[in-house]
């Protein structure tokens, strides 16, 4: 019987412990496809961050090292910089590690344009300690740390990682995705394996943004999450490309004289 | 390189860091140990390696733990602020058994101090540093020589017990110019299965972590860390001994406060008081059996220090306060002198007459 569907053979025959609905399994697919696809897994090191995602390194089955929480892009830096040539580096992150704790190591490998590729989950909450307010929590957004909804004026508006990285000169891409529906993972797979291509050719710091689900601390049923990623978070967090420096694209390029 | 040059003990672990083999350094600049990352800029470039100035010192030891999970020597060095920031990746590279070395040029404290040399951190070190049960080697340089000579010693026991190794020197030691020949024999660093450098489709992923849930699993982790612990503290163990064979007085302490001490122990011997001097080279582990062998002469140990007096409590119990201690101590930057640690010397020979 010919095999139409199957595990790739980058992700462990291990069951993964996101709750049920989450995009994370999603993307650690469109991960792992995008590595045998590329032929990648011998010489792929991942980088787990602290959050959901902690244990990202029982799944892939290339070599893992568990960053301490914010550290990967720098532990990323280590193990690139100690094999340039013979290594493929990725870090997979949430948006607590990236955009709050870790912000100071993502906008500096980002403007060292490190040879890096770099996955951003942007579900707009901590899930693993149980749903508080992230980073790129929306106005209003109710959570365990904002339950009155989050209020701009006490703690701030939502850090768009993708508009400001655009912003320096070092990033070689810079794409924002999501997965709510079967077009979106075909595009989120599309840039995923550009991000990898680009580290293979030596291009530098490629960061692909996924906008995904957290059904469990949103307090929603998977397809509903999967709508509110259209109705709230879209809206807020726009997808296409920022920043391609080999197309010449820079979204928010200053017009010359 | 048999001849000696006249360089700097900074520039001397730089260089002896080289020797070893570490072509990865990752650095802040902060005072007073900006001439290690400042000579590692210079050559690292000219010999096909790495010199990194990190965006903070947390994103530094990130990136030392990331060479080292690859299996390569890396090093970094910081003052003491700087190493308090370093102090959670310390804790990682423990945490996940990592060889790196990492250099302290210890100023005064607490918070930003100053910029004087001082060892105030004495605890931060030999304590681990940052959270967890946890220890870290901690070998301590008293002259340019040494610093080159420990430097090379760090990077062979971080690998081969598999654990950062620290060299706790000062701003003095640092900063102070005195001839050194790297005239080392160099071994060849082990090999490291364990590391991450990709499957190449050959074996099971590696991986690089400390995080276990399992309680049962983390307990026993420790343990095997700790039993590891004991056969260094057995192994390890290295002082300088002066003149202790017969002393009842024993002044001890490290780095840039032994040297003075040992003025003092010259001069009290000079005026008839059976001086000695125990110089701890590792602080961890602490060199206890030196100590205990003392104590056949010994009335009083008197632990100088440039602190408010940390390694003193190692001293207790290394001697089990069989006999008195005492301390003789400047800080905030500022150093005792030998006539201050001979006053110390000669007011515990007439206390113990």
């Amino acid at each position: 019987m010919a095999v139409v569907f199957d595990r790739p053979h980058a992700l462990l025959d291990v069951p993964f412990h996101y709750c049920p609905g989450c995009t994370h399994g999603i993307v650690h697919r469109l991960v792992a496809e995008v590595i045998d696809e590329l032929g990648i897994e011998g010489k792929t090191v991942g980088i787990a961050p602290v959050g959901c995602s902690v244990m990202a390194y029982d799944y892939f089955a290339c070599d893992m090292i568990e960053a301490a929480h914010g550290r990967a892009p720098a532990v990323a830096t280590g193990v690139k910089r100690a094999y340039p040539n013979d290594l493929i580096v990725f870090t997979y992150q949430g948006d607590g590690d990236l955009a709050s704790i870790g912000t100071a190591e993502t906008v500096h490998a980002a403007a060292r344009n490190e040879n890096i590729t770099v996955i951003f989950i942007n579900n707009a909450i901590y899930g693993m300690t149980g749903g508080q307010m992230a980073p790129t929590s929306l106005p209003g957004q109710v959570t365990q740390t904002s339950p009155y909804g989050r209020d701009p004026k006490a703690c701030g508006y939502p850090v768009k990682i993708c508009e400001m990285l655009s912003e320096l000169e070092g990033p070689e891409y810079l794409e924002r995705v999501t997965v709510n529906s079967v077009k979106n993972v075909m595009n989120a797979k599309k840039a995923i394996k550009k991000a990898f291509q680009n580290q293979i050719d030596g291009k530098g710091f490629s960061l692909i943004e996924v906008v995904s689900s957290c059904p469990t601390n949103w307090g929603m049923t998977p397809k509903d999450a999967l709508k509110w990623i259209d109705d709230h978070m879209l809206p807020y967090y726009p997808l296409g490309v920022y920043k391609d420096r080999s197309a010449g694209i820079d979204k928010f390029a200053k017009k010359e004289g | 390189m048999s001849e000696k040059v006249l360089m700097k003990g900074n520039e001397a672990i730089a260089e002896a860091a080289i020797l070893a083999g570490c072509r990865h350094y990752f650095g802040y600049p902060i005072t007073p140990q900006t001439e290690i990352a400042a000579y590692m800029a210079k050559r690292m470039p000219k010999i096909g390696g790495t010199f990194l100035q990190a965006e903070s010192e947390i994103a530094a030891i990130n990136m030392v733990y990331g060479v080292a999970s690859a299996g390569k020597r890396v090093m970094t060095s910081s003052s003491s602020p700087g190493i308090s920031l370093k102090g959670e990746g310390i804790s990682y590279l423990a945490g996940t058994d990592l060889p790196a070395v990492i250099v302290n040029a210890q100023r005064g404290g607490p918070g930003l101090g100053g910029i004087q040399p001082s060892q105030s951190d004495y605890f931060q070190a030999t304590r681990g540093g940052g959270h967890g049960d946890y220890h870290i080697i901690v070998l301590a340089p008293s002259s340019v020589q040494e610093m080159a000579q420990l430097t090379i010693k760090a990077f062979e026991l971080a690998d081969e017990y598999l654990m950062p190794a620290m060299i706790l020197a000062d701003g003095t030691t640092g900063q102070m110019m005195e001839p050194v020949s790297f005239d080392f024999e160099i071994k060849e660093p082990p090999a490291k299965p364990w590391a991450t450098t990709g499957t190449k489709g050959e074996r099971r992923h590696n991986i690089a972590n400390s995080l276990y849930l399992d309680p049962e699993k983390l307990e026993r982790i420790n343990n095997e860390r700790f039993a590891r612990y004991e056969i260094i503290k057995e192994k390890e163990q290295l002082a300088e001994e002066y003149l202790t064979e017969d002393a009842e007085i024993v002044v001890t302490g490290f780095g840039i406060a032994a040297r003075i001490a040992r003025n003092a122990v010259d001069e009290a011997r000079a005026q008839g008081i059976k001086a000695g001097l125990i110089r701890p080279i590792t602080l961890w582990p602490f060199p206890d059996k030196v100590y205990k062998k003392a104590l056949k002469t010994a009335k009083r140990f008197i632990s100088v220090e440039l602190s408010m007096g940390q390694m003193i409590e190692d001293v207790k119990l290394a001697t089990e306060c069989k006999v008195p201690v005492s301390l003789c101590y400047r800080v905030g930057g500022m150093i005792p002198t030998p006539a201050q640690v001979l006053e110390a010397i000669k007011q515990a020979a007439k206390e113990v007459k």
